[in-house]
């Protein structure tokens, strides 16, 4: 059944963007280019991001602390051990789920307030903890750098060509939004919209609420890690500053900013948070003034986000064949 | 010895610093459930208009020291209020009946904006206090006390208790934490909640702004990014109080700042940032609603 996952409409969308990208460049000078680049990167966080804040409803605000556990997972794999940086991508994808789920143990539990203060620490205290060179690994705050440039199919992807990267990171959204569109629909998905909307009717009808919560947490946090391997591919030095407080703030305002739950809604938010400061370069120093303005005028005006999420509707026959599945 | 009790007053500086911010927070949050992350931009506004009115207007030169200082601090406090209901009146108004979180994101989209105020009027460098307060110590129990530590404590303490003394006793007050428990019974008791909200935003962000002038002048310097970081603590230590809670505030507060000296002074400078959320983790994995915290878990 492959048209259940998304509208006609949707599907047009999402064809018209993938034309676009290939097609940038051809009509987009680098910069421009590495502007496209960052979008794609944020655009993985942010959908990642998502699951947590948007399907489970987690109010997550130290989405940094993955993103840096799987850059400096893949950094260190591939400057101490010289595993090639693209092959690290399941190993950062591991470290990153497993900490989160260590980390987000014992606090899943809290209320949404009180969770979004504990996850703004624990991004600090990572931070901190990689300034402070923990386990003498981390290069403290100068960071990693040396990290080998990315090879497919003994090609070796280079900083002079950044259409390479558009390519390598651009192909990964594609993958990520396909899967997360089957993710939205499967049990897990459904169980994570439960839970958001009303905790103790899922825990009634069988969600063990808890381990969701913990599932969705791994889940958005291997898909960090793993855009934190691209950002070290492609950057080759990584360093704390990157991984900040600020960082996990702007992830948090592309999903509430496009439609917390919504995986094009979030997409159109991390482009917008990405582009608009570039447009407004012409206000120099002023932009971050004028983009605050833009945050509390959107919210005012349409507070459920750009592209807001909409619940999911089946058809009938979608119904029955599913009570006649085994 | 000796070691400890510098930590020990120093911690209560910082502390009670924490703890009037933490108030701003808790009121807001008790209220409208909301968390106002522009607080800590307001409390570094408040440090930026000290330094303007002290340099341009010299009160203390013409009123002397302790006056001046007075009218200083009720100018400050005045003006941010008035920003503070302004704030409430054009980004959270209009977002009271809809999704949380997109009232956590105007109120960051708020903080972004007066933070990069701050930096456009006065600069990205850190700001210089004028030096009008005199360098003295006191001996105290055999020790030797800067004044100014036990100012900051002694102000602190006194606004902390005339707002304690004005939630628990007067009409206004009960009108206050009566809207806290129940907005719609309290209207319905003839309570204007949206009354008692824009109190709210006048007595936080006055305190906010009173912290931000004590910041400036305890510490001599001023820079604009300091909202993120002090309203960050003070907002773990009105969560480790347990939020919505006044006494809660400034005991969380002072717990922190004590737990900041003392870390900072006997386990590792460098992971000083990092113990105020390992001590709001720790306490939050045994008490999930805070120390002085009573609310029931919601839903979420």
């Amino acid at each position: 059944m492959p048209n259940r996952t998304m509208t006609r409409g949707l599907g047009i969308a999402y064809a018209i963007a993938a034309a676009a990208v290939a097609a940038a460049p051809l009509a987009l000078n680098a910069y421009w280019i590495d502007v496209l680049n960052s979008v794609g990167l944020y655009v993985l966080l942010a959908l990642s991001l998502n699951l947590i804040l948007g399907d489970a409803g987690l109010f997550n605000m130290g989405h940094a602390a993955f993103y840096a556990v799987g850059a400096y997972t893949s950094a260190i794999l591939n400057t101490r051990l010289e595993i090639p940086i693209l092959w690290t991508l399941p190993a950062s994808a591991l470290v990153a789920a497993l900490f989160a789920a260590l980390v987000a143990r014992p606090v899943v539990h809290l209320r949404g307030d009180y969770l979004l203060v504990v996850t703004i620490g624990l991004g600090e205290i990572v931070r901190i903890a990689l300034v402070n060179d923990v386990f003498g690994l981390t290069g403290g705050a100068n960071g990693l750098f040396g990290i080998s440039r990315p090879t497919i199919f003994g090609h070796r992807l280079t900083s002079r060509k950044p259409q390479e990267f558009l390519y390598l990171i651009w192909a990964f959204v594609a993958v990520t939004v396909f899967l997360f569109h089957r993710l939205e629909q499967s049990r897990f998905g459904r169980a994570l919209n439960y839970l958001r909307e009303d905790p103790i009717a899922a825990e009634g009808s069988g969600v063990n609420t808890a381990r969701y919560r913990l599932l969705a947490f791994a889940l958005g946090a291997a898909w960090a890690g793993m855009t934190g391997t691209l950002y070290a591919a492609k950057m080759t030095i990584i360093s704390p500053e990157s991984f900040g407080s600020w960082e996990s703030v702007v992830i948090f305002l592309m999903v509430i900013l496009g439609g917390a739950g919504s995986i094009p809604g979030v997409m159109l938010g991390a482009a917008l948070v990405v582009i608009l400061p570039e447009l407004f370069r012409g206000f120099a120093s002023a932009r971050l003034l004028v983009f605050g303005l833009v945050m509390m005028v959107m919210m005012v005006f349409r507070p459920q986000g750009l592209l807001p999420y909409r619940l999911l509707r089946f058809k009938e026959s979608d119904l029955r064949r599913a009570e006649d599945a085994p | 010895m000796e070691q400890f009790f510098q930590q020990l007053t120093n911690g209560l500086a910082v502390g009670s610093i924490y703890a009037l911010i933490a108030l701003g927070y808790t009121m807001v949050y008790g209220v409208l459930r909301l968390i106002n992350f522009a607080h800590g931009d307001l409390f570094s506004l408040g440090a930026y208009l000290g330094l303007t009115l002290l340099t341009s207007f010299a009160l203390q030169g013409r009123l002397g020291l302790a006056l001046g200082l007075l009218v200083l601090a009720v100018m400050v406090m005045g003006l941010i209020a008035v920003v503070g209901v302004v704030l409430e009146r054009a980004a959270y108004r209009p977002l009271r009946d809809s999704p949380r979180l997109s009232a956590v994101v105007s109120a960051l989209g708020a903080s972004i904006f007066l933070q990069n105020a701050l930096m456009l009027v006065y600069g990205a460098r850190y700001q210089v206090y004028p030096d009008i307060l005199p360098q003295a110590s006191i001996r105290l129990l055999g020790l030797d006390v800067p004044v100014m530590r036990i100012v900051v404590v002694l102000v602190a303490v006194v606004m902390m208790a005339g707002l304690y003394v004005f939630v628990q006793k007067t009409r206004t007050g009960t009108a206050m934490r009566a809207a806290a428990i129940d907005q719609d019974a309290a209207s319905l008791m003839g309570i204007d909640v949206n009354r008692v909200v824009r109190l709210v935003f006048v007595i936080g962000p006055a305190l906010g702004g009173g912290a931000g002038l004590l910041v400036g002048l305890y510490y001599g310097q001023v820079g604009f990014t300091m909202g993120w970081s002090y309203g960050m603590k003070a907002f773990t230590a009105a969560i480790l109080g347990g939020i919505g809670n006044i006494p809660g505030a400034m005991v969380g507060g002072l717990l922190l700042g004590l737990v900041e000296a003392f870390g900072a002074a006997y386990l590792s400078l460098a992971w000083k940032d990092a113990f105020a959320f390992g001590v709001l983790i720790l306490i939050l994995i045994v008490r999930p609603s805070g120390l002085l915290g009573e609310r029931v878990a919601e839903k979420i």
